[in-house]
């Protein structure tokens, strides 16, 4: 090896003023104080999906709750044969059904059905899973073997298979409650899996074993601790599993073992107009565009809210 | 070669002129990142001169752009990053000019390079024989089956795997992460490149592991006239290492040049300190001169402490020696006899991850349990914080046989023990904010009411030297060494007597790494605290801690004061450890 540096080699020192030296690790905290939740709907309100999503589950909550501000043509009462499959005319401006009812008011007043089933399952759904998953996954051993066993049972059958058998038996007692129990019951198996899931993840952090040393009880290191830090696929599920939920109520219907044809409902209308798809193809297209665009907002929902609270998928974007 | 240049083409081979061309120079790179906010600059002005043969070694902490240099060289910026300025020229060639195909025929046949985590850069689906022969393919070294397996056993066994014939089969789980690493090595030279870029080879390794790699490619560079450029945050390791050295922060080049020259006679501000923080080269400070005394002294009039005194590893360990002088003949804190934990693994039976090790910690004064990965250091921590059951043998804590503690009793004795973890951004849970984070303990143990819990954690920022305007905010905003701040201040939210500090300070950049040091340190003295000091790296026991015991395979084969197992280690794998800490043959200023 040579002992005279080479050309460009010689040492050289950058002037101070070039890279002033700040303090080491400075605290840098500026703004609001922010964590995932807060990121979040930082990002989340940016989108226009978001916004667009939004405003069409609340135009559909709204609707629901408040079907009287929309229409003033009851939907049952009032039917003519006279006017059955008929266009719209002055004061009904979407036609009528077969029956000679008002479609327009019809679609109104059936939202809240849709929309009590859907919330109904989505409950269900978040509490069956939360508990099972989180017991499952947080406390292990035979708990987890007997939990995860009972939720392979139930996630084995398709839950429209088995809402279709828990319907026809139960066929005296159809209303929006029972509906509800019937597609619940066996739609909650996927919420608990992906929360045991994550819960396995967050269980093993280092933040947990700090808590366990400071003497934090089990049960409160899974509420404060791992739980929280579990949630944010749980969230996403529900949300697009409240989408369907009101498929599947629509499909219950549509197979006449949902509700009965006396409660005002999209699957129920959709269900007496498949014979006259060809003769009047708006008493069929008309729920069923209800139906799509409020499914569609909660899948929409449910896609940004993903984006939010999965760094991976951000990533990727 | 398919790359031309336009026309003035010079014939290098033959020019025996007065200037040799270097094989790579750099000039005024600049890099940027595209983010929501505008480009980022990570890389600003950068300029390196490297020779035929040479190595060099780029410096600095995460975040300086050192990494971000080694990739621009070979066009593998990640995400938005791209270069906005400067020229890299290999031999003459403008790489930041060269076309997606060009690069692709320079990497691997001109350029090779090896990565930084063994565990994640080959495929877990592909054996490594394929692996390996697909580089090859790739770089068009061989063709047809027969030759293209003939050269990679080649490859491998040059990369010193032995019966690298039977190895071809096997796939990356069953091979030890040294062995990844030279797989990786191996294909990064399979074409027999003229630069070889290596970004932190050996830091996801083991210090004895990474002395075998580093040996081994420092050899096999010369053998095959590699020139070599590789990326290390450890200026020991880089001094060890390479005959050039480059000192990057916040994306500039602060000092450049031969790298004895440079750690002998550091001139910027910014080498100073990395010189003064470095664990390595304090332990070999220390070493030279015989004691900490005498190196402080030394260094008192080297340039080097013009940095300030809290980043001088030395001046910790001076100022904890006079401190703890009168600590030694203190009653044991902590008392471990013949503890052994069993684990049941499925289908291979019995693993002693802990066997028959006993040792005690006298009140106020550090152990530190040295050893690598799988050593069982960690388990003997998690058994003493009672995270988990011993198989058999006695923990004593403060007189008190921790077996035979449950319910309240060992509610109670948790206070008095606390832990702070290794990987700072797992151990802060990150939904909650860091007042709750720190209070935690206190609101646990139901000490206090609200106001009074408030007024402790204000108190514990203030110890740990973090503003009290933290209470509110959430541990993602802060960097790795303030977290671990923050875990600290949560260990000592109850007034433990003892802290068993698991790898506490290995993921954090040296200067922090000096500066939590240092307030451990400046803690122990003032709050009497008792440490358990769990660390892999033996040159950061020299300055934080008393005693040692080093664990192999479950046993700790060697036990002493500090000085001791420094100066006079009995055992052959204590020796090894010791040999590995890098710096080894830098002949210090001092």
């Amino acid at each position: 090896m040579p002992s005279n540096t080479r050309p460009d080699q010689q040492h050289y020192v950058a002037p101070l003023e070039e890279t002033p030296l700040v303090a080491i690790d400075k605290v840098k905290a500026e703004g609001k104080p922010s964590n995932l939740w807060r990121d979040a709907w930082n990002d989340v309100r940016r989108r226009p999906m978001f916004w667009i999503s939004a405003a069409l589950i609340l135009l559909v909550v709204i609707v629901a709750l408040f079907p009287g501000w929309f229409t003033q043509t009851p939907p049952n009462n009032d039917c003519q044969l006279s006017n059955s499959n008929g266009g719209p005319v002055d004061g009904h401006p979407l036609g009528f059904t077969k029956q000679g009812c008002d479609i327009y008011s019809r679609i109104i007043h059936g939202t809240s059905t849709s929309l009590s089933v859907g919330l109904i399952v989505t409950f269900l759904v978040a509490v069956l899973g939360v508990v099972f998953g989180a017991f499952a996954g947080f406390y292990g051993g035979w708990i987890d073997s007997v939990l995860s066993r009972i939720g392979d049972i139930f996630f084995s059958i398709p839950y429209i298979l088995a809402a279709v058998v828990v319907m026809s038996v139960l066929s005296a007692y159809r209303n929006v409650w029972v509906i509800s129990l019937a597609i619940g019951l066996f739609a909650w198996p996927a919420t608990a899996r992906v929360l045991r899931a994550e819960i396995l993840r967050v269980k093993n952090a280092d933040f947990v074993m700090s808590a366990t040393a400071v003497g934090v009880s089990r049960f409160r290191i899974l509420l404060r601790h791992v739980l929280p830090n579990s949630l944010a696929p749980v969230i996403v599920i529900t949300t697009i599993s409240l989408a369907s939920a009101i498929v599947a109520e629509a499909t219950l219907s549509f197979l006449g073992v949902g509700l009965p044809s006396s409660t005002m409902s999209w699957g129920n209308d959709i269900s007496a107009a498949q014979f006259d798809l060809r003769t009047a193809p708006q008493t069929l297209i008309l729920p069923s565009i209800a139906l799509s665009v409020t499914v569609l907002a909660f899948i929409m929902m449910g896609e940004v809210v993903r984006d939010a609270l999965d760094p991976k998928a951000r990533a990727r974007r | 070669m398919s790359v031309e240049l336009n026309g003035t083409d010079v014939d290098t081979t033959t020019s025996t002129g007065e200037a040799e061309r270097p094989l790579l120079q750099i000039k005024d790179l600049k890099v940027a990142f595209r983010t929501q906010t505008g480009d980022v600059t990570a890389v600003d002005g950068v300029d390196i001169t490297l020779y035929r043969g040479q190595s060099l070694a780029i410096v600095g902490e995460s975040g300086s752009g050192k990494s971000t240099t080694a990739h621009a060289i070979i066009n593998l910026l990640p995400g938005s990053g791209r270069i906005t300025g400067g020229q890299i020229l290999l031999d003459g060639e403008d790489l930041a000019k060269a076309s997606k195909k060009d690069m692709e025929s320079i990497r691997g046949r001109k350029i090779g390079f090896v990565p930084q985590d063994p565990m994640s850069n080959l495929n877990p689906v592909w054996s490594i024989g394929f692996q390996v022969e697909e580089a090859i393919r790739a770089n068009g070294i061989a063709s047809g089956r027969k030759e293209v397996k003939q050269r990679a056993i080649e490859v491998l066994k040059q990369a010193g795997l032995q019966d690298a014939d039977r190895r071809l089969k096997q796939f990356p789980h069953q091979f030890s992460g040294g062995m990844r690493q030279r797989v990786l090595i191996g294909m990064g030279l399979a074409a027999d490149p003229q630069l070889l870029i290596a970004d932190e080879p050996t830091s996801a390794l083991d210090v004895t592991v990474q002395r075998v790699i580093l040996d081994h490619l420092e050899s096999l560079t010369r053998e095959l006239g590699t020139t070599l450029l590789f990326i290390t945050h450890d200026l020991g390791l880089a001094a060890e290492r390479a005959e050039q050295l480059v000192v990057m922060y916040k994306g500039k080049v602060v000092e450049s040049g031969p790298s004895r020259e440079i750690l002998q006679n550091p001139q910027h501000p910014y080498t100073q300190r990395l010189v003064a923080a470095a664990p390595s080269l304090a332990s070999r400070r220390i070493q030279a001169t015989g004691s900490i005394h005498a190196a402080e002294q030394a260094i008192a009039a080297d340039a080097a402490t013009a940095a300030g005194d809290e980043l001088d590893l030395i001046a910790t360990a001076e100022a904890r020696a006079a401190a703890l002088e009168a600590a030694a003949s203190a009653p044991p804190a902590i008392v471990v006899e013949n503890l052994t934990k069993v684990f049941k693994i499925r289908g291979s039976g019995d693993f002693k991850a802990v066997d028959d090790v006993s040792f005690q910690i006298a009140k106020g004064t550090t152990t530190a349990l040295v050893g690598e990965s799988g050593s069982g250091k960690s388990t003997v921590a998690k058994m003493l914080l009672k995270l988990e059951d011993s198989t058999s043998g006695r923990i004593l804590v403060g007189g008190q046989d921790l077996a035979s503690l449950t319910g309240p009793e060992l509610f109670k004795l948790r206070s008095r023990m606390q832990p702070v973890f290794q990987d700072p951004y797992g151990s802060l849970n990150p939904l909650r904010n860091i007042g709750n984070t720190i209070g935690e303990p206190l609101f646990t143990h139901k000490v206090g009411d609200r106001r009074s819990r408030r007024e402790r954690v204000y108190e514990l920022l203030d110890q740990v030297a973090l503003p009290r305007t933290l209470i509110g905010r959430y541990p993602n905003e802060l960097s790795g060494g303030q977290r671990q701040r923050i875990a600290i201040a949560r260990a000592l939210a109850l007034k433990p007597e003892i802290v068993v500090l698991d790898e506490a300070v290995s993921a954090l950049d040296v200067l922090v790494q000096a500066q939590i040091l240092r307030l451990l340190a400046d803690l122990q003295s003032e709050l009497g605290l008792t440490y358990l000091f769990i660390t892999h790296d033996l040159a950061v026991v020299r300055v934080i801690a008393d005693n040692v015991c080093v664990m192999q395979k479950g046993r700790i084969v060697e036990a002493a004061t500090t000085d001791e197992v420094f100066d006079n280690p009995k055992e052959q794998y204590t020796q090894d450890l010791l040999a590995a800490i890098p710096g080894a043959n830098i002949e210090l200023g001092a």
